[in-house]
């Protein structure tokens, strides 16, 4: 459209001539000590809600998630590690794919698959198409005990009961870097979800992976980064790196090593 | 009035009188204390709907790895068995099938029932039944799920216009002019419905098998195919055709049994029978085929070595072999011999075992599917239902039979009923031969 466009929020920067971005991470493996603050930073951030008495591992809501892993080997030479789970934020997601509401969508711009729980009727659905089981369904009403409302972040929505949510890279903190992009009349712009700013290791890794001399997609194309599941197609945003080879062997279910079927409960 | 005490007979007088003329039905009271179970067990699935509905679905087993759990695993059954309302329609309206007229008020009743049954669970299964229309307003078409709503809503409503026709025909609202006029009226659009029932269901029993072939992200489930429709989508609609009949056998075998009475002459069951054995025998040829490509392609291709999809138990090698040949082959083989179908009960048996094959494929599909492991890191996990689950379908079961018993007591739903009651030897030698 106009080439002079006006610097306020309301007039955003015209689609067309905005800038498309591929959002992803690169998680370190080696670099994880399972400490978990991601996920306690994730579940300040986006507003979820303390969990009921209950609500069990099974239920609850952890749109990050740590899992413990191990290589299978007998105790005392088996090696142990985390692998961080946020949503993968797939290329081609098969969670949008199956939605009947269009509560997903694969943002075009950010490369984000977005969640709308406004529009979920709460079929679960998606649920069950998502193998990274990087959705959650809201089993209860969320609650807040008197006083910790007061904790509420005010950029994201609390989500209701009986809607699904997920990880969609703090797109609280990612609105209001667009925001200030609009009002600055300045497309270039990046912005740090919390799991990256809390991890006391710095194991995650984010950025723009269409953008080449960026770190994040320097590192996703290390010859020790690899994908989860990289085979069923469902191209994830999301690259893991390790120099172990058995973390390495993670990716897939028929990997040669025996690092498969773990045991042990998740964190 | 003359006191309490003769208002019971009363009722009983005024009662009867809406019982079709020549029909022989037991007493009000003995009618009652049919019901009075099944009430009870309708408001016990009333009040765990209530419970859902108050706290939210965490009053259920269901968690987030099994998101679809003992509900949407018996809804798909139960509308694959409802499949006989579809089919039965399908080869008397549009093959003309004269015979199936003795079963097809009978099986239009079942079908309307399974479906509507399965919509009420649904209504409790979703989080947000309110938001259900938003489907309609901004639907994602590439979805099955949104062909499945979209096919079910309107089948739902052809299988209303299909049942009202039988209810105005009830010997009451028969005597009110305009109810009989309007019946007639019905009654010749029916092969049109029922054309369009046919396809509506054809869609949707596909879309429902589409479900879990199009999840790519669940390798055990996956499945590729023509177009947009993965193979599952072909063995959902061709099982349920296969099933469809038999249910319809059992459930009339059921009612004869309950009642003591004979309702439909023998030949309808081996036409049904056969009906179940032919396409029964192409469904698990089909199922065959599509079971060594899957293992020995489209998994491997997703990164699952053969077979280890059976590693897991419950769910050992000894499930493919239960569904393919337990519930597969031997109905089916069972239902082809003309030999063998002389015998009622190898007909029963028969359908007993295809229509627990249709129920055990969806139970696969749904919950083996779920519990399955997808990460290498992943447990294979189990889920068991609780009392909420099992009461909420439990009301819906009792609802379909209390329905089912008015239907049957005040509605013609076998029209051989009055001749098998007039001259049951001779019909039944004849039919025997
Ligand atoms: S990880 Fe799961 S929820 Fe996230 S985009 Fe992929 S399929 Fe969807
Ligand atoms: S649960 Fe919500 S987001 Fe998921 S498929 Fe159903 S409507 Fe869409």
């Amino acid at each position: 459209m106009m080439a002079n466009t006006p610097n306020t929020a309301t007039a955003a920067p015209v689609q067309e001539n905005r800038k498309i971005r591929r959002f992803g991470m690169v998680i370190n493996l080696d670099n994880c000590t399972g400490c978990g603050s991601c996920m306690m930073t994730c579940a300040v951030e986006n507003n979820c809600a303390p969990a009921k008495e209950k609500i069990t591992d099974r239920t609850g809501i952890t749109l990050m998630r740590v899992f413990p892993v191990n290589d299978r080997q007998p105790m005392p030479v088996r090696q142990a590690g985390f692998v961080p789970m946020p949503c993968m934020q797939c290329e081609d997601p098969p969670c949008e794919l199956v939605c009947p509401q269009q509560a997903v969508e694969l943002d075009p711009l950010s490369g984000i698959v977005d969640q709308m729980p406004q529009r979920c009727f709460g079929c679960r659905y998606c649920m069950a198409a998502c193998p990274y089981h990087a959705r959650y369904f809201n089993w209860y009403d969320p609650e807040w005990p008197k006083g910790m409302e007061q904790t509420l972040n005010p950029a994201v929505a609390p989500r209701m009961r009986g809607v699904v949510e997920k990880c969609d890279f703090c797109h609280g903190r990612l609105h209001l870097a667009e925001d200030q992009a609009a009002i600055d009349g300045n497309d270039d712009y990046t912005y740090t979800p919390a799991c990256v700013e809390a991890c006391p290791t710095q194991a995650i890794v984010f950025g723009d992976l269409n953008d080449e001399d960026s770190e994040v997609s320097q590192l996703a194309k290390d010859p020790n980064s690899f994908r989860f599941l990289a085979k069923l197609g469902t191209e994830p945003k999301v690259y893991y790196y390790s120099e172990h080879e058995w973390r390495r062997n993670l990716a897939e279910r028929d990997m040669n090593g025996n690092a498969s079927r773990n045991e042990g409960k998740e964190a | 009035m003359t006191g309490t005490i003769t208002k019971p007979a009363a009722i009983a007088t005024v009662e009867k009188k809406w019982i079709v003329r020549g029909h022989e039905r037991c007493s009000t009271a003995r009618f009652m204390g049919w019901l009075a179970p099944w009430i009870g067990l309708l408001l016990l699935g009333l009040y765990a709907t209530y419970l859902c509905f108050r706290y939210g679905l965490g009053e259920t087993h269901l968690d987030n790895r099994f998101g679809f759990g003992l509900w949407i695993f018996l809804d798909l059954a139960v509308i694959a068995l409802g499949a006989g309302a579809f089919f039965s329609g399908f080869l008397l309206y549009i093959l003309k099938w004269k015979e199936i007229k003795a079963v097809i008020n009978s099986a239009v009743v079942l079908g309307f029932l399974c479906y509507s049954g399965a919509v009420a669970v649904l209504a409790v299964d979703v989080g947000q039944p309110l938001r259900a229309w938003f489907t309609f307003w901004h639907p994602n078409t590439h979805s099955m799920l949104t062909e499945v709503t979209f096919c079910i809503t309107v089948y739902l409503v052809v299988l209303t216009i299909e049942y009202l026709p039988i209810i105005l025909k009830n010997r009451k609202f028969k005597s009110i002019p305009s109810f009989l006029v309007f019946e007639w009226e019905l009654h010749k659009l029916m092969p049109v419905f029922a054309g369009v029932g046919v396809f509506l269901s054809f869609f949707h029993q596909g879309s429902l098998g589409g479900l879990f072939g199009v999840m790519r992200g669940r390798p055990f489930a996956f499945r590729e195919g023509f177009s947009i429709w993965p193979t599952t989508f072909f063995l959902f609609v061709l099982s349920a055709a296969a099933v469809g009949p038999s249910f319809i056998i059992l459930t009339t075998k059921l009612v004869e049994k309950i009642t003591g009475k004979r309702l439909v002459k023998q030949d309808i069951y081996r036409v049904l029978a056969k009906t179940t054995g032919v396409l029964l025998t192409v469904y698990v040829a089909l199922k065959s085929l599509d079971t060594l490509l899957w293992l020995n392609s489209t998994s491997i291709r997703a990164g699952v070595a053969p077979w280890e999809f059976y590693e897991f138990r419950p769910f050992g090698h000894a499930t493919l072999f239960t569904e393919i040949v337990i519930f597969g082959m031997i109905p089916a083989l069972l239902l082809l011999s003309r030999r063998l179908r002389e015998r009622p009960g190898v007909i029963t048996l028969g359908a007993v075992l295809a229509c627990l094959g249709v129920v055990f494929n969806r139970f696969v599909m749904t919950i083996q599917t779920l519990a399955l492991p997808t990460l290498s890191f992943d447990e294979f996990m189990i889920y068991l239902p609780n009392w909420v689950e099992y009461a909420v379908f439990g009301g819906v079961i009792a609802y379909a039979v209390i329905v089912y018993s008015l239907s049957y007591r005040y509605l013609n739903l076998f029209p051989q009923e009055m001749e098998l009651q007039l001259a049951p030897k001779e019909v039944n030698d004849v039919s025997v031969r």
